[in-house]
């Protein structure tokens, strides 16, 4: 097989851009999707029944639709309304966001809940307010718990956002798809591109490997 | 002291506690027994309001607890609780453990709290251990060191659920003995136990407790030796 390095030579400082875009939205879609995770767990645990309906719906929505249909309803659908011309990069972090809070809101949840009933029952027990309790007790310990699969996440949010080649965000994969368009290679642009997120994804793991192991120390 | 009057608590439609009344006086030990089912942790949930109540009054220090406005966590305060299953804080040292509601709740300095702190871990034996994690205790470590944690709060009234069924036998003992010692302080105590020979011993009074009702009440020598009701009767025989 006979493979073209000098298209990724040609390439390569594309490449290195859409790299460092790809961190760049992956970054700030996570810190978005954390926030309004957060704030969507939080919602979703009311005690009124009315209260967490939307946002059971807000879960069930983007938990329950392709990622790639997201992005072309709020690209082509939701954005023009409030930009025009619509930012392609805009509108890939606002799906990223929004699609990570919904599945950010089920891990919160899932780690609030995890924490054993005695542990607040305790805490009340000695006086302490239900928000004293959740802030001195029960989230240091679910926060913990909550590190693995949210490290998962963020890796599946990296990798994701690859779809947002589809409405032209210059991000890596826009770039390999444009490699590939201009000489009908495969291989080159590819595997190039699928190397890079490789590295992206395995530093991601062995950070958050030592966070844990950090945080199992304390 | 405590004021119960007419107490009850339903999940749905079962009634679990029916009709309690009972006054609990300053001072006073007061045992609870009865089968499983019979409604006595409940009971002492309620009185501190970690069940909410269906029906009746619980007055504590004067604050009733049915009245929407009395402030439940100022009656917890006074109202020390040790839990079957100990609930210590595992990311907290045991120093840690004790200190943090005196500190975030009464307000106290740090200083303040972890004088208080080795004090009490001091009278339970276990000053040695004030800067370990809770994992790395025995079952009667951790149930001693939730007993400081409660009293560091220096409550007026001791709640215990159970303190002793969770514990490896050869380890009742010496919890058992740091209640005892809290009850001879002239601590007010309401002890929910199968421990007879505690009941016995220590408790000022003993009451029987069966299908969300107390059948009978009176001194432990009278209820042990001379019980009343047919049901008191069958259960001691079984139990003693």
């Amino acid at each position: 097989m006979d493979f073209q390095f000098d298209i990724i030579r040609e390439y390569l400082p594309y490449f290195a851009k859409g790299t460092l875009l790809t961190i760049g939205m992956s970054l700030i879609a996570v810190l978005i999707g954390l926030i309004l995770g957060l704030l969507i767990g939080l919602g979703k645990m009311a005690s009124n029944k009315w209260v967490r309906l939307p946002f059971i719906w807000h879960v069930n929505f983007y938990r329950g639709t392709p990622l790639f249909v997201q992005i072309l309803l709020i690209h082509f659908g939701v954005m023009p309304l409030f930009m025009s011309p619509v930012n392609p990069i805009v509108s890939g972090i606002v799906a990223l966001s929004l699609n990570s809070s919904a599945y950010v809101a089920e891990i919160f949840r899932a780690g609030i809940q995890s924490i054993d009933k005695g542990q607040m029952e305790a805490a009340r027990s000695l006086g302490m307010t239900h928000v004293q309790a959740m802030w001195h007790i029960i989230l240091p310990q679910a926060v913990k718990r909550m590190i693995p699969p949210l490290g998962n996440e963020f890796i599946v949010l990296l990798k994701d956002s690859s779809l947002a080649a589809i409405i032209a965000a210059p991000e890596l994969m826009y770039w390999g798809r444009a490699a590939q368009g201009q000489y009908y290679r495969v291989w080159e642009p590819y595997i190039t591109v699928a190397l890079i997120y490789l590295v992206l994804t395995l530093s991601l793991t062995y950070l958050l490997n030592y966070i844990e192991r950090r945080l199992e120390k304390e | 002291m405590i004021s119960v009057k007419g107490l009850k608590k339903s999940y749905g439609d079962t009634e679990v506690l029916k009709d309690i009344s009972i006054d609990i006086h300053p001072k006073e030990v007061v045992v609870v027994i009865g089968p499983s089912g019979s409604g006595k942790s409940t009971f002492l949930r309620c009185l501190n309001m970690l069940e909410t109540i269906s029906g009746g009054h619980v007055i504590i220090d004067g604050m009733d607890l049915a009245d929407k406005k009395t402030d439940i966590n100022k009656v917890r305060t006074e109202v020390g609780m040790v839990f079957q299953q100990f609930n210590l804080f595992p990311h907290k040292t045991v120093l840690e453990n004790i200190t943090l509601s005196p500190i975030i709740v009464r307000k106290w300095s740090k200083e303040k709290a972890e004088k208080k702190a080795m004090e009490l871990l001091e009278k339970v034996g276990l000053s040695d251990k004030a800067n370990v994690y809770p994992h790395s205790l025995s079952g009667g470590q951790k149930q001693r060191v939730a007993i400081a944690r409660a009293l560091a709060m220096e409550p007026k009234v001791m709640l215990f659920d159970e303190p002793t069924s969770a514990l490896d036998p050869e380890m009742v003992g010496e919890v058992l003995e740091v209640m005892k010692q809290l009850a001879q302080e002239g601590m007010t105590m309401v002890v929910v136990t199968h421990e007879m020979g505690f009941a016995r011993e220590v408790g000022d009074r003993v009451v029987f407790m069966d299908g969300g009702y107390i059948v009978e009440e009176n001194t432990p020598q009278e209820l042990f030796d001379h019980p009343q009701h047919e049901r008191t009767k069958s259960f001691l025989s079984k139990v003693l």
